[in-house]
């Protein structure tokens, strides 16, 4: 990763550190006023960050091996979160389920309650995989070697026919995800704290630890290799076809997963998967463009700036909703965005690409 | 062998490059393939590699046979597992990849770890230039050093025919030598070699057998060294004239005057 240089006499760059300062100084002024407060809203961005920096994994997977931002994504994310919903709420095989009442086997089975969500979620990640496997093969194979723009555009309509097909075909109408943890939580002095904050954490981690040591194997370097240089990669004997198909099903199950927790506090209140968990995804793209489209480390740590930025503004800003609006949490991340970008343009761990002088 | 039988290449449905080309490649020589610039040399490599689709290329006549077998129409893939690598022209490493990676990135046909092990460690002996650079950034390598690359990471594969494009292009007098002797070392140790250039000199002087292309087809052909010294090559190759073989100034090549008004 190349230095960040500060430099005073770029604006940006002014902005950006007084940003940083006035942030740890407002953060310790807090801490010690309220720190009931202070702790639960740092849990809670915690978790809204992993939640983004679960989905941005998705973007960054199948943008590191095709080069393409999966503007699908969101609507992956939400078929996902139905897949599970279908297996734990309904007991019904996704997919198969929406046409035809097949049992999901796994409650049959019997035994303790978390293991066998847990383990339905699973089967229901592995149909995410194999959706996106399908979109893959279907849609993206044939446009090897065309412009990514239209690719990218590829996706873009993949998303709309996604979102119709899971609103008004399956129609999807809260569906309960009956998620282990439940809806509870435990209260820190005046601030509340759930359950599901440390579930999508936890899986976060894990999505991240996954991902970083996949680009360490022999399949991963492939693909980047594949980014890279798409024919000397072909020439290496490299499969190019394979190296997609896993990048779109691993995609497809980040997303899954992102969509799972979308439907979860602090995301939404409901617990259910509805037409808004789409919406999640393109919330988590700011989180991917400020970490660098291309890396791994960097989507973690946008989708927790991001993240953390949405929750302390709604948190410490709520008093001034007469003229910045209710909703202005909401474009924080895009705030962030502009920032981060006009700091380092290829985002905060991106590669600029490396030229030899 | 590799064998390219009366092979018509065209690109886009109709630009025809390859006019029936027809060479041979034994095992265990090295075979040089020159030719100016689109002269279809490289178009050559792509139908033996199995990368013409890339280009939007086909193989319309003739075969590309290995050992006996039908390759064209090979996945690239199945090409290179079935014994035949290459190294791109203009390097083509992996820039944001680490040097091991690419080597890496090279083996990633064979499934065998201890075959793969080998391969590295004698890609490591060959170019004692890597092995200092292991763990760096390829991009950042020297020219020379990312062709010193090139060449490992095609051998990762343990390639029986190895097909070099333009090994010397962009390089200093100095490193073209260095790259030449690397050439004959891997020859040496039991791996064919088709060299295709555009320095005759440096590819004559270690082939055993010479090609000459000229718009798709080759022209003459013949055992290097009577290449070597044949007047016409010495001519349009070598920049050589004339019986003793001085080279000949630019002073006394003969000029037309060009007219002096548009004709009307």
């Amino acid at each position: 990763m190349a230095k960040l240089k500060l430099n005073f006499s770029e604006p940006s760059h002014v902005i950006g550190v007084s940003l940083l300062i006035g942030g740890v100084i407002f953060s310790v002024y807090e801490l010690v006023h309220d720190p009931d407060i202070f702790v639960t809203t740092l849990l809670k961005s915690l978790a809204l960050g992993s939640v983004y920096a679960i989905l941005a994994l998705g973007f960054v997977l199948i943008f590191k091996a095709t080069e393409v931002v999966n503007f699908s994504q969101g609507s992956i994310a939400m078929i996902g979160a139905l897949f599970i919903s279908f297996m734990v709420a309904d007991e019904n095989l996704p997919i198969v389920g929406f046409f035809w009442e097949i049992k999901n086997p796994i409650y049959s089975l019997g035994g303790p309650e978390w293991l066998m969500w847990t383990l339905s979620v699973l089967v229901a990640l592995c149909f995410a995989a194999m959706l996106g496997l399908v979109i893959e093969r279907l849609a993206i194979r044939p446009m090897i070697g065309e412009p990514l723009f239209s690719v990218a555009v590829i996706t873009l309509g993949l998303e709309i026919v996604l979102r119709g097909f899971a609103n008004d075909t399956v129609k999807i109408q809260y569906r309960n995800i009956n998620a282990p943890w439940g809806t509870g939580g435990f209260k820190i002095g005046s601030g509340f704290v759930n359950w599901s904050y440390f579930a999508a954490m936890i899986v976060a981690a894990i999505a991240f630890v996954a991902v970083f040591f996949f680009y360490r194997s022999r399949m991963g370097i492939a693909m980047r290799a594949v980014a890279h240089d798409q024919e000397a990669a072909m020439a290496q004997g490299i499969n190019i076809g394979k190296v997609f198909a896993i990048a779109w099903g691993a995609g497809a199950v980040l997303a899954a997963l992102g969509g799972l927790f979308a439907t979860q506090p602090p995301v939404r209140q409901t617990g259910a998967v509805d037409p808004e968990v789409s919406l999640v995804a393109f919330r988590a793209l700011p989180a991917v463009i400020l970490g660098g489209l291309d890396s791994v480390q960097g989507a973690l740590i946008g989708g927790l700036i991001v993240g953390t930025a949405e929750i302390y503004a709604g948190q410490y800003l709520s008093g001034q909703t007469a003229w910045l609006g209710s909703g202005y949490p909401l474009i924080v991340p895009y705030f962030v965005m502009i920032i981060g970008l006009l700091v380092r343009p290829y985002g905060l761990f991106g590669t600029p690409e490396i030229r030899r002088v | 062998m590799l064998e390219l039988a009366n092979v018509e290449v065209v690109y886009n449905e109709v630009i025809l490059v390859l006019r029936g080309l027809s060479i041979e490649v034994p095992d265990g020589q090295i075979v040089a393939l020159l030719g100016a610039n689109g002269a279809g040399k490289t178009t050559a490599l792509r139908a033996i590699s199995g990368l013409l689709d890339n280009h939007n290329g086909e193989i319309t006549k003739g075969t590309v046979t290995y050992n006996g077998e039908v390759i064209n129409g090979r996945k690239p893939s199945d090409i290179v597992l079935s014994g035949i690598t290459q190294v791109m022209e203009g390097r083509r490493v992996f820039g944001e990849l680490t040097v091991d990676e690419n080597l890496i990135c090279g083996g990633i046909t064979i499934k065998d770890r201890n075959q793969t092990d080998e391969a590295y460690e004698r890609v490591m002996d060959l170019f004692p230039r890597l092995a200092e650079r292991r763990k760096q950034v390829a991009g950042y390598l020297s020219g020379g050093e990312q062709q010193m690359l090139a060449i490992g990471r095609a051998l990762m594969a343990s390639p029986k025919l190895l097909v070099l494009d333009e090994p010397s292009l962009g390089l200093a007098p100095k490193l073209i030598e260095q790259i030449r002797d690397i050439i004959v070392d891997i020859n040496q140790q039991g791996t064919s070699v088709l060299l295709i250039e555009q320095n005759a000199m440096m590819a004559l002087s270690i082939a055993n057998f010479g090609y000459i292309m000229e718009t798709g087809k080759v022209v003459m052909d013949g055992d290097a060294k009577k290449l070597l010294a044949d007047d016409d090559v010495k001519e349009f190759y070598l920049g050589l004239h004339g019986e003793d073989g001085a080279k000949k100034s630019f002073k006394d090549v003969k000029h037309y005057r060009r007219r002096k008004r548009w004709a009307s």
